[in-house]
């Protein structure tokens, strides 16, 4: 009964009911897309670093994480990690933000071509000189770029060398040594991706890499780092989304008290009404939590509805920087988030409409 | 004071404090309403004929005076206890007719009886005070679908669903034609008479106040006249 008075007076004011869910909505899709990019790039890493041949990732201990761009592995580890049994081929990447999500890879291109088991030009070729940079066909499509032209990147200017298949650690690939200095970061390497004598030795090799390692670097096997993903994983994202959870909830917050409150006032009367037939004030406030969970959870569907369609224009926007998935493991959260929110914004209406005097209200008579 | 009154009120006052001047709404109001009584209550505007139904009906609390309600002193009663008495013992019955626009006259029914917490199926008591009301076939629309003769009968029906002891009616005909007025006081009546259901009505309107066994007029306050009819 309760339920159905809820349920109708949502649908009396459609309009008011539809905007609100939709602002509520905008602020999940927010938290799914940026949570799903994170989880895209991970995964589309974690791709391009099988399309070279690798099944282990080498990080700094402590940070068990994917790091987007941080160097603090010494790079005398890398021969270190190549001398191991099961290893086949271990490769220092330094990894260094172009923009946004966009970044490049610095590595020993000789190794590069030897763990992936030779490299396909699609046009030119290697690199020769320090500042010859190679790029994928996806970044060369999406820019335009013709083998022989500049390209501005970091502040440097690069020789295009070559055009390469793309799925090969990273869209834009140069020297090693001249990233180092470009960066500040001499003699260090973000990770080491490692290529194993046999695929099936992939557990063995991160168990004894772990051995030897303890204290210094962390190994784990790709595909686990990306099956056992979580936001966690990426501390600078980390801070960007608690950042976009407090905006949610704050935003969240505010529709409500808006909507819920010229609710209130609107409906005054009834309250009244109700608190005539014998309502207690707890029963008014639980009309109102329920309106404002169902609202919440309207918002919810909006917002997990428009995250396929943020992640359609963002695929068909910028393919090769940004890659985006459906997150369904982070919906009940982001549904967490929209309910508090709302919730907060419900307290003072629905006190408000709790305490309101059922006289005053039926005084018009 | 009878022992078979169902509402006794001795030395009722009530002063309202919310604006800057206090208003003394009711003055020192004796009235004995015997059980199963039909009562008009008539007076001017601003008497304080509302006032007194509101706390006879446990929605506000007195100033001072005594206000026996079917034996319970409404003084001694916490909110809660009001909150129950409005809930069993009285149905009220407004001018506005008061329907929540939103649900549909049965709803708007059954919701008194939800907030009452009685489940079930109407009782065929109950059913047969609907097709006395005439509301039977009406029951499936929005109070904003109906007349106002109809939103009136079932505001009727919201009052009595749970066989209320008491129904306090504040100028049930205040909006309605003479027609629709006739319908409404003939069916308080027959209510009133089969069901032995105590019935205090407010009314503006003379003739309406003479389908009641008696009527009393407030003045400032107070009691003016208290003439059995
Ligand atoms: N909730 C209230 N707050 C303050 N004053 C009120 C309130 N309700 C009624 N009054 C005042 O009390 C007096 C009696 O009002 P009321 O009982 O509504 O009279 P009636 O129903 O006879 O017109 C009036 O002066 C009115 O302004
Ligand atoms: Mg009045």
């Amino acid at each position: 009964m309760i339920n159905k008075l809820v349920f109708e007076n949502l649908k009396h004011r459609w309009v008011r009911t539809v905007l609100t869910a939709v602002v509520i909505g905008v602020q999940v899709t927010l938290i799914l897309t940026i949570v799903g990019l994170s989880k895209g790039m991970l995964q589309d890493s974690a791709r391009r670093a099988r399309g070279v041949g690798a099944q282990i990732w080498l990080k700094p201990e402590g940070s068990s994480s994917f790091t987007l761009a941080s160097a603090q592995v010494n790079e005398k580890f890398v021969g270190f990690v190549s001398k191991q049994p099961h290893v086949d081929t271990a490769l220092g990447v330094l990894i260094a933000q172009v923009f946004g999500f966009t970044s490049m890879a610095g590595v020993d291109y000789d190794k590069f071509v030897e763990m992936t088991g030779g490299v396909k030009y699609l046009a030119g070729g290697p690199l020769r000189q320090p500042d010859d940079i190679v790029v994928d066909q996806y970044y060369q499509k999406q820019n335009s770029i013709k083998v022989g032209q500049t390209l501005k990147i970091l502040n440097h200017p690069w020789h295009v060398a070559g055009v390469i298949e793309e799925g090969k650690l990273s869209h834009l690939i140069v020297s090693l040594s001249r990233l180092q200095s470009l960066t500040g970061n001499t003699g260090r390497v973000t990770q080491i991706v490692v290529k194993v004598d046999n695929p099936a030795n992939t557990q063995t090799a991160v168990d004894q890499l772990n051995t030897v390692l303890k204290g210094n670097l962390h190994a784990v096997s790709i595909d686990e780092l990306t099956s056992l993903y979580n936001v966690n994983n990426l501390p600078p994202l980390k801070g960007f989304i608690n950042v976009i959870t407090a905006l949610s909830i704050f935003v969240g917050f505010l529709v409500v008290f808006l909507s819920l409150y010229t609710a209130v006032i609107e409906r005054t009367r009834e309250i009244g009404v109700l608190k005539a037939l014998g309502a207690k004030p707890v029963k008014i406030l639980d009309i109102l939590i329920r309106e404002t969970i169902l609202l919440a959870i309207f918002g919810c569907i909006i917002g997990i509805l428009l995250s396929y369609a943020a992640k359609a224009v963002i695929m068909w926007y910028a393919p090769a920087f940004l890659q985006v998935v459906i997150v369904p493991d982070w919906w009940p959260i982001a549904a967490v988030i929209a309910i508090v929110g709302a919730l907060l914004g419900a307290v003072y209406p629905g006190l408000k409409a709790a305490r309101q005097d059922p006289i005053e209200a039926l005084a018009y008579d | 004071m009878t022992s078979d009154s169902i509402i006794q009120v001795r030395g009722l006052q009530k002063v309202y404090r919310t604006g800057d001047v206090p208003v003394r709404a009711l003055r020192g109001i004796d009235l004995d309403v015997a059980r199963g009584e039909f009562l008009a209550v008539i007076g001017p505007s601003g008497s304080g004929k509302s006032t007194l139904f509101h706390i006879l009906g446990g929605l506000a609390a007195p100033t001072d005076g005594e206000v026996i309600v079917d034996g319970q002193n409404i003084r001694d009663l916490s909110d809660a206890r009001r909150t129950e008495l409005r809930q069993h013992k009285v149905g009220f019955v407004f001018q506005k007719y008061n329907l929540l626009p939103t649900l549909t006259a049965l709803d708007n029914i059954l919701i008194a009886r939800y907030l009452a917490r009685q489940n079930g199926p109407l009782s065929d008591d109950f059913k047969r005070i609907l097709d006395l009301l005439g509301i039977t076939k009406r029951l499936d629309h929005k109070p904003r679908a109906l007349s106002g003769g109809e939103q009136q009968r079932v505001a009727i029906a919201r009052a009595l669903v749970n066989r209320p002891a008491i129904v306090l009616a504040d100028e049930p005909t205040g909006n309605l034609d003479t027609e629709n007025s006739t319908i409404v006081l003939e069916l308080l009546r027959a209510i009133n008479h089969d069901r032995g259901q105590t019935i205090l009505m407010i009314t503006h309107n003379p003739e309406a106040a003479a389908f009641a066994d008696r009527v009393v007029a407030i003045r400032d306050g107070r009691i003016a006249v208290d003439n059995p009819g």
